[in-house]
């Protein structure tokens, strides 16, 4: 496909309320940076159901021009219906690439409208920019879980497609309001989403935790050593007005909801402050915290992979050092 | 029912090491395996013929000759037949062109079957690429429903009925088939073989299928040049300076220290 312009698109996700997914806010700041690059407008595509809410973000957070399909097939995300509303946007304007947020639907979708355009995708980049050789885009995305980075190009095919792991960049600053929003009257048959939503298996409790808006995050893993020991943690958290996270490990016992588990199946996060405890420190969940801004890892195996990633370690016990530091904070603010 | 499983062979990367002097990936020594995902996918076909004994479980693999000995563990877990595609004109494929060599393989091993898979079950991503592109890719060429990140699946009549993970827990989705669904880590371990079943998989044969016998293949789709990605460089990452360490005499004047220091430095 050739392209027909030097737009940077960026695909905004929406939640079913018609607010925009996180990530597609914070895509606009790379894709501001390769869209200045490359000399063309960056455009941020808004596919949802009553989306007003997620338009005026993007709107306000940078983007030049929003295209929007609105329609309520799109209200939760299907394969089918929003490859077919996305091959229908590139094929139409032609830009020369687009980034979609690696969340577990952007990957759903990302390989099948590459393959669809018959065009390159690279997967779960955690950086971006432009090759000074080719003028392409150069995505650098981890392999061999972690242990590998590799900078990939796609210089034959249009549009240049990848997928960017949440949280890696921060929201652009909120502005003006300058875009030209363009609205696209676009459907999809109901027989052609091949797909049913039977059920939503809810946890009991059904809690809403904001692991990827908050500021502090206080995580517990296996070696807190059971339901009770989230007692401990839950202190810390309410001491620092902290969120508590969680590891893949306890949520599988059955200590804590899965709406609290951060990493590769969780939620990607990147607060100001992560505080890890009895968390070894598998690499699905580094990858869901280790942008954090600060890591503290408290863990009683001195060789637990977590320190690697941390900025300040402390090798003790979870039940000892966790009070202690809750005590020492709310001292402080006596 | 007839489920195909697509499989690949991988390094272990957790026994992956990095060579402190030269800084690269430490390949030499360390175990191909099954790649654990492609593993689930093939317990989750072999709950299915748990609960329906006429279901035919095939495996397909992709690889240098070598990747046998991943089919031939697939066997012996509960695979009923083998096919590896191998042929030096496939290396380099990207993950655009090994799709489309496994959807035209695909197409290949019905014709020599003599009917049509149902399902197509794959491994939700190789823990060597971590792309979890090939599934999806897949499903494209071979225009199937798909659903991914799948932790079961249970057959109820024409459809599927696949419970999935999601950013915020679980659902369950209904597909018709012939679909695609790709799997991640269930909550249960999958089963090991038995002595038996290892035995007849040694001497099981295995089907190879290269450019000779996939003639429905356009060569100019695949290995390197029918790759729309390449790789500029690869580099190990920047390891993380050192961070401080704490480690007082009890926990809790260890607890103060990381208190002081979380102070001085503004973070609290």
């Amino acid at each position: 496909m050739e392209s027909k312009s030097k737009d940077l698109w960026v695909l905004c996700e929406t939640n079913e309320d018609g607010t925009a997914k996180n990530i597609g806010v914070e895509l606009l700041n790379p894709g501001r940076r390769l869209a200045d690059k490359q000399g063309g407008k960056l455009v941020s595509v808004v596919i949802g159901y009553k989306t007003d809410a997620a338009v005026k973000d993007v709107s306000t957070h940078g983007a030049d021009q929003v295209i929007v399909v609105d329609s309520e097939e799109f209200q939760r995300y299907s394969t089918d219906a929003y490859v077919a509303a996305l091959a229908h946007l590139l094929e139409k304007y032609a830009p020369t690439s687009m980034l979609i947020g690696a969340t577990p639907n952007g990957r759903d979708l990302g390989p099948r409208l590459s393959c669809h355009l018959g065009t390159g995708l690279t997967a779960d980049c955690t950086a971006l920019d432009i090759d000074e050789d080719s003028g392409n885009i150069a995505w650098t995305r981890p392999a061999f879980g972690g242990n590998l980075m590799a900078v990939i190009l796609c210089p034959d095919h249009r549009p240049q497609l990848g997928t960017v792991r949440p949280g890696v960049f921060k929201k652009p600053e909120a502005g003006e309001d300058k875009a030209e929003v363009i609205r696209e009257d676009f459907h999809v048959e109901a027989c052609k989403i091949r797909t049913s939503l039977l059920q939503v298996i809810r946890e009991e409790g059904g809690e809403v935790v904001d692991l990827e808006g908050a500021d502090i995050i206080v995580s517990g893993g296996r070696g807190v050593g059971g339901p009770e020991g989230f007692g401990v943690i839950r202190d810390l958290a309410d001491a620092l007005g902290a969120t508590v996270g969680a590891s893949r490990a306890a949520v599988d016992e059955g200590w804590i909801s899965h709406a609290h588990q951060v990493g590769q199946t969780g939620k990607t996060v990147g607060p100001k402050l992560y505080i890890a405890c009895g968390i070894s420190g598998a690499i699905q969940h580094l990858a869901g915290m280790s942008s954090s801004d600060v890591i503290v890892a408290i863990n009683k195996d001195p060789e637990a992979p977590i320190f690697s990633v941390a900025d300040y370690g402390i090798v003790g016990k979870i039940s000892e050092v966790v009070p202690a530091l809750t005590a020492e904070i709310n001292k402080a603010k006596a | 029912m007839d489920i195909l499983v697509c499989v690949k062979q991988v390094p272990d990367t957790t026994e992956i090491k990095i060579d402190p002097v030269t800084n690269t990936l430490v390949r030499d020594g360390v175990p191909s395996i099954v790649n654990p995902f492609d593993g689930y996918a093939v317990e989750a076909a072999a709950r299915i013929k748990d609960n329906a004994p006429d279901t035919r479980i095939v495996v397909l693999s992709m690889g240098p000759p070598q990747a046998e000995a991943a089919l031939r563990e697939c066997l012996a877990i509960a695979a009923d037949k083998a096919y590896l595609v191998t042929d030096r004109k496939f290396g380099g494929s990207d993950t655009l062109a090994t799709s489309y060599i496994l959807s035209k393989a695909i197409a290949k091993v019905e014709e020599l079957e003599g009917k049509k898979f149902d399902a197509i079950f794959c491994g939700k991503q190789a823990i060597d690429g971590d792309t979890a592109q090939v599934g999806p890719e897949m499903a494209e060429h071979l225009d199937y429903p798909q659903v991914t990140y799948a932790l079961e699946a249970a057959v109820e009549g024409e459809d599927l009925h696949v419970t999935r993970e999601t950013e915020d827990g679980k659902e369950i989705m209904g597909v018709k088939m012939p679909c695609l669904v790709t799997f991640t880590k269930p909550s249960y371990d999958p089963r090991f073989p038995t002595i038996k079943r290892k035995m007849k998989a040694r001497k099981a044969e295995i089907t190879h299928l290269t450019t000779a016998e996939l003639t429905n293949i356009d060569l100019t789709h695949v290995g390197l040049k029918g790759s729309p990605t390449r790789v500029k460089r690869t580099f190990v990452p920047p390891r993380k300076e050192a961070g401080v360490v704490i480690k007082e005499e009890t926990g809790e004047a260890s607890a103060q220290k990381l208190y002081e220091l979380l102070s001085k430095a503004h973070v609290i």
